[in-house]
């Protein structure tokens, strides 16, 4: 497990069905036509010099190292510009070639620093390779001439540095941001010898520019001069291990590479199948909180939350909680105790939670939050096609014609996988955006939306009606597709639902606010188009509407035939690294893992025999249910893991008044967050650094989670499970997460075919992996849906009940942005706050005019659930009579302003309208005080009991 | 400015490679790219700044600063340096003083007639250093 660094073929993987062989250095090699010559090489060992080639961008033919000579051809041709052609006869290493190459290498040195010694790519330098590599002995031109040297670093961004003096002008760094990233926020500045690489205007530095941070221009650079501060700070990697990112449901696979127990940088790995090498701000850089002095490592508990907290040893807390725990079910029942599972844990940790709550707790009262995300996705898309999840992987974009993104701003919240989809626009495929808001994909460099439908927030289901009546009435559903796959007294109800002239856009405008003929374009466009993909976020599911909306996604998919092949689809993107994962594991109060519904007697029985334990058939409450019957006295105890309800979930004073009511509330997490202000019990968490496991991505993709370094609170967060299990007399006794993996795979149909082993050797697997599916499904629904056929379901608009009025004049939505993450526990304690160090609410021009305010005057943001105070930014990306915020710091709590309304279906929250008005305001809000005072007074350590 | 730069990009909207006709125009119009220029036309073409900018920094006619002083290019290229340009140039250099900028210019595509000089769109052929310091003083 040493280091060495990930193998590079020099020029990118050339997909063909044509081979062609040839011949180098005397040795047959056969790749697909078109390849370059140098990748041939590389395919077989060989290893040509290069300095401006790396495989992650296309060739550019700059450097003049990777010289050639091929058999009747005249002079030494560029090996990276150099397609392949059957019968080719080509010779890597000639006394011609050598001696080209060690001059060319002689003038990259003349201007170069021979400070190896001290420099941080010292043993992993292209340069230094390829200086070894030709043979560089001597530099005839001296050291004396016009140079580089001296010129002083861009210190700007604070993960990475700019050294002008270390460059070689290669462009790869440039060339990575265009094709790799498609932010283009890089350029050459100047020519000739002037030349240097420059991150915007003669204004710009690195953060000011428009780079977002994503580290492919580190990543490519062949010398120190894009460098990562860690390693100039620690020192080379010593060993690296792949493991996948814990941010969001992209789901990155990282080369996590160690010095001893420091990490010293994340590397996206080449080889990880929903990143294809690529990584974002978050998961390259933002990793910093594993070891933030925030951290808390030893395990608390207090009597009452007025109390400070008292470190106890592991034993004694967990024979307390344990104790306690036996208590209030001897005392109030069984169904007085419920437990939370997270989606940021992994699948074996949340499996184990839910066992813990439904086996050893003894009632169903479990929930996740993907309650207050995609349990739509899970309600809708299993109605529809029969399963929660969705149908493609992220390799489909590649193939899509008409990309429609509703209710999601994928460059912010999932910038892997927008950075492929802008690839994919960037080659002419068509984009639909639908949202309120003017997301970047709407129009940013290079990329320009079709059609941007700027609907009212809660109109969802209207405008996706009113595409559906579009396509009915002008004869664009796909007849064959319906025909065969789906059930055609459904599709016939619907289709007499959608034409009926109340769902035309014209009718709908005044409901929606979208032109009826931007509308009735896009539709068209999305129908006859070529192959549509749909691709949804939190914009969709959180609303009154969330299920209907979902369902109207997949019936609109249906109906254009956009179902069961590359290119087309029906996408969630998935917020968190386990929120599929979490969903999958049995996590909801009414399913046990695979989606099979507690009350199904035979499913129950299965899980009966294998645990040993008598399961309650009736499903248990969801998280807002649970706390309602807090606050009613029935409910007393939670277990809570990973996962801050407080800030996360809606109407704060009601989850507030919740965790208060409770007797007993464990938190298990890495920082004593905004939850445990209301807990008895803290117990330590472990980053996914520090422990082995799985997470599953939103294509489906079960990848590995490795343990790189010790648990610094000494547990794993499934031996913590266990030990609680244990102390409530379960007797359990995993030795590792493969041995719970294997119980998941034993009780869960879809999962049968999953092995820790082969997850290792194979690095991911897409479920289902069963008989029917032994390598795992990318597609689903190929030949025919899980459910047999397609169900096309009525999708009635009803308005939600949270109205404007005079009191409350504007909408307010919420959503993320790309340096943070959720309730930024993790990413509030990195240096990603150079980028948004606070919540700002974004509001139109004329809104702030009228209310008299300047950009970044404080204001205050009213409901009728509750009132915050923030900034504000004008900016026309909102419409008027639209206001927006992120939830990412504790001191705005934006849910305190949101509402107790939710999904009919599911109970996920309406996070995403809010009525609510802004005015002038010149401080916190007595709520904002109160709360800083609670959340001081109750995160007191006292230290006596512990010394 | 920036209504001179949106005049300017709606002249040539719907152009394809719409950004060096922009830039000479803005040039022309403003006397120089500057950032916040650049950022602007960036912002209009749907470009990045960094993709404006790398064009601008490229060529030498696109300044990042007005200068509102006469300009007199000098081709200092290797015919003219065969003619005796080199040896003229401590004297144009001092015609120009601070008042007039002189600028290298690396052939003007009349080599067999030089020394060459360039003043606006007008060429100047067979020069000696009288003549050179006269075009100098007098531009």
């Amino acid at each position: 497990m040493g280091y060495a660094k990930q193998p590079d073929f020099g020029t990118p993987e050339v997909r063909s069905d044509k081979t062609v062989t040839l011949s180098i250095d005397g040795r047959d090699v056969t790749v697909p036509e078109g390849t370059s010559v140098m990748r041939a090489a590389a395919e077989i060992g060989g290893d040509i010099p290069k300095l401006c080639a790396t495989d992650m961008v296309k060739s550019f033919g700059s450097c003049r190292l990777c010289l050639v000579e091929v058999e009747g051809m005249r002079g030494t041709p560029a090996s990276c510009t150099t397609p392949v052609t059957d019968g080719m006869v080509v010779k890597t290493q000639t006394p011609r070639l050598e001696k080209l190459r060690r001059g060319v290498m002689e003038l990259y040195i003349s201007d170069h620093p021979l400070d190896c010694l001290t420099c941080s790519a010292n043993n992993d330098c292209e340069l230094q390779d390829a200086a070894a590599d030709v043979g560089l002995r001597d530099v005839r031109y001296g050291y004396d001439g016009a140079h580089h040297l001296g010129q002083a670093p861009d210190l700007s961004n604070p993960y990475f540095l700019f050294a002008p003096d270390k460059c070689i002008v290669c462009s790869r760094c440039v060339r990575a941001c265009d094709e790799v990233q498609g932010t283009l926020a890089l350029t050459v500045d100047g020519r000739g010898f002037a030349s240097k690489i420059s991150a915007g205007t003669q204004e710009d530095d690195f953060l000011s520019s428009e780079c977002v941070s994503c580290g492919a221009c580190v990543q490519a650079c062949p010398t120190s001069a894009l460098m990562e501060k860690s390693v100039k700070e620690h020192g080379k990697p010593e060993r690296s291990v792949v493991t996948t990112c814990a941010y969001c449901g992209v789901g990155c696979t990282f080369r996590a590479e160690m010095r001893g127990e420091q990490l010293v940088r994340m590397v996206p790995w080449k080889e990880g199948k929903a990143n294809r090498g690529h990584s974002c701000v978050k998961g390259r850089f933002a990793w910093g909180y594993a070891n933030h002095k925030d951290r808390i490592t030893t395990p608390m508990i207090r009597d009452s939350i007025d109390e400070p907290w008292r470190e106890v040893s592991w034993a004694e807390a967990i024979s307390h909680t344990a104790g306690r725990l036996q208590d209030i079910r001897a005392q109030h029942g069984a169904r007085a105790l419920g437990g939370i599972t997270s989606s940021r844990c992994t699948n074996e940790e949340t499996f184990l939670v839910q066992k813990l709550v439904r086996g050893g707790f003894g009632s169903n009262n479990v929930d996740t939050c993907a309650r207050v995300c995609h349990s739509p996705t899970g309600y809708g898309l299993k109605t529809t096609f029969g399963t929660s999840a969705g149908t493609q992987d992220f390799d489909s974009v590649e193939h899509s014609d008409v990309i429609l993104v509703i209710g999601a701003n994928p460059t912010d919240a999932h910038p892997v996988f927008a950075s492929r989809m802008k690839r994919r626009l960037r080659e002419g495929a068509k984009l639909i955006v639908i949202d309120p808001r003017r997301i970047d994909l709407v129009r940013s460099p290079h990329i320009e939306a079709e059609h941007h439908l700027p609907l009212q927030p809660g109109t969802n289901v209207a405008v996706l009606t009113a595409m559906a009546h579009v396509i009915v009435t002008e004869g664009l559903v796909d007849a064959q597709f319906v025909q065969e796959r789906c059930e055609i007294d459904a599709f016939e109800d619907w289709a007499r639902f959608v034409a009926d002239e109340s769902h035309s856009p014209e009718r709908l405008e005044p409901v929606t606010r979208v032109p009826a003929e931007d509308l009735r374009a896009a539709a068209r466009l999305f129908a006859t188009g070529g192959n549509g993909a749909i691709y949804y976020g939190l914009g969709v599911t959180e609303h009154s509407q969330g299920s209907s909306t979902v369902m109207a996604i997949a019936n609109l998919a249906m109906a254009t035939g956009n179902i069961g092949r590359p290119g087309v689809g029906v996408n969630p993107l998935r917020g968190q690294n386990n929120v599929q994962g979490a969903c999958d594991m049995g996590s909801f109060p009414h399913e046990l893992s695979g989606y099979r519904h507690i009350s199904d007697a035979e499913t129950r029985a299965l899980f009966e025999s294998d645990w040993g334990v008598t399961l309650d058939a009736e499903p248990g409450l969801r998280i807002n249910n649970m706390l309602d019957a807090a606050v009613d006295g029935t409910f007393r105890a939670i277990y809570i893991q990973g996962e801050d309800i407080l800030q996360s979930d809606p109407d704060t004073k009601h989850v507030a008044a919740g965790l208060e009511a409770m007797d007993l509330v464990i938190v298990h997490d890495l920082f004593l967050n905004e939850t445990a202000n209301y807990a008895h019990v803290f117990l330590p968490g472990s980053t996914f650094l520090e422990k082995d496991g799985t997470f599953t991505n939103a294509e489906r993709r079960i990848q590995p989670v490795r343990r790189v370094m010790d648990p610094a609170n000494g547990y794993e967060d499934w031996q913590v499970t266990q030990l609680l299990a244990n102390a409530m007399g379960l007797g359990w006794d995993y030795g590792h997460p493969s041995e719970i993996l294997a119980e998941i795979a034993r009780l869960t149909p879809t999962f049968a075919g999953v092995t820790w082993e082969r997850l290792c050797d194979e690095g991911s697997l897409q479920w289902p992996v069963n008989e029917a599916n032994p390598d795992g499904a990318p597609v689903m629904h190929v030949d025919g849906f899980v459910r047999g056929k397609g169900h096309f379901v009525v999708t009635e608009y009803v308005p939600t009940d949270e109205k404007t009025g005079p009191r409350f004049p504007l909408l307010l939505t919420t959503g993320r942005i790309l340096s943070h993450y959720n309730v930024g526990a993790q990413t509030r304690r990195t240096a990603n706050t150079a980028w948004h160090p606070e919540d700002l609410l974004e509001m139109h021009p004329t809104d702030a005019e009228n209310r008299g305010l300047n950009e970044g005057d404080w204001v205050k943001l009213a409901s009728r659930k509750g009132e915050t105070t923030l900034r504000i930014k004008v900016t026309d990306r909102v419409a008027p009579g639209v206001v927006y915020t992120t939830f990412h710091h504790p001191e705005t709590q934006a849910n305190v302003v949101t509402t107790d309304f939710s999904d009919w279906a599911t109970n996920c929250p309406e996070y995403k309208v809010t009525a609510v008005q802004v005015t002038a305001s010149n401080g916190p809000t007595d709520w904002q005080e109160n709360y800083a005072d609670l959340s001081e007074r109750s995160r007191r350590i006292s230290h006596e009991a512990a010394e | 400015m920036t209504k001179t730069i949106d005049e300017i990009v709606a002249r040539h909207a719907g152009r394809e490679g719409a950004l060096l006709p922009v830039l000479h125009d803005v040039q022309a119009a403003l006397g120089a790219i500057d950032a916040e220029a650049e950022t602007r036309i960036a912002h209009l073409l749907n470009l990045t700044r960094a993709e404006v900018h790398g064009v601008v920094s490229f060529y030498h006619d696109f300044k990042a600063k007005p200068d509102p002083r006469p300009v007199v290019q000098v081709c200092r290229a290797e015919a003219c340096q065969a003619r005796g340009i080199e040896g003229m140039m401590p004297a144009v250099t001092a015609a120009a003083g601070d008042r007039v900028r002189v600028e290298t210019v690396y052939c003007l595509g009349l080599c067999s007639v030089g020394p060459n000089a360039r003043i606006g769109d007008d060429l100047h052929a067979r020069l000696d250093e009288g003549a050179l310091t006269k075009l100098v003083e007098r531009a």
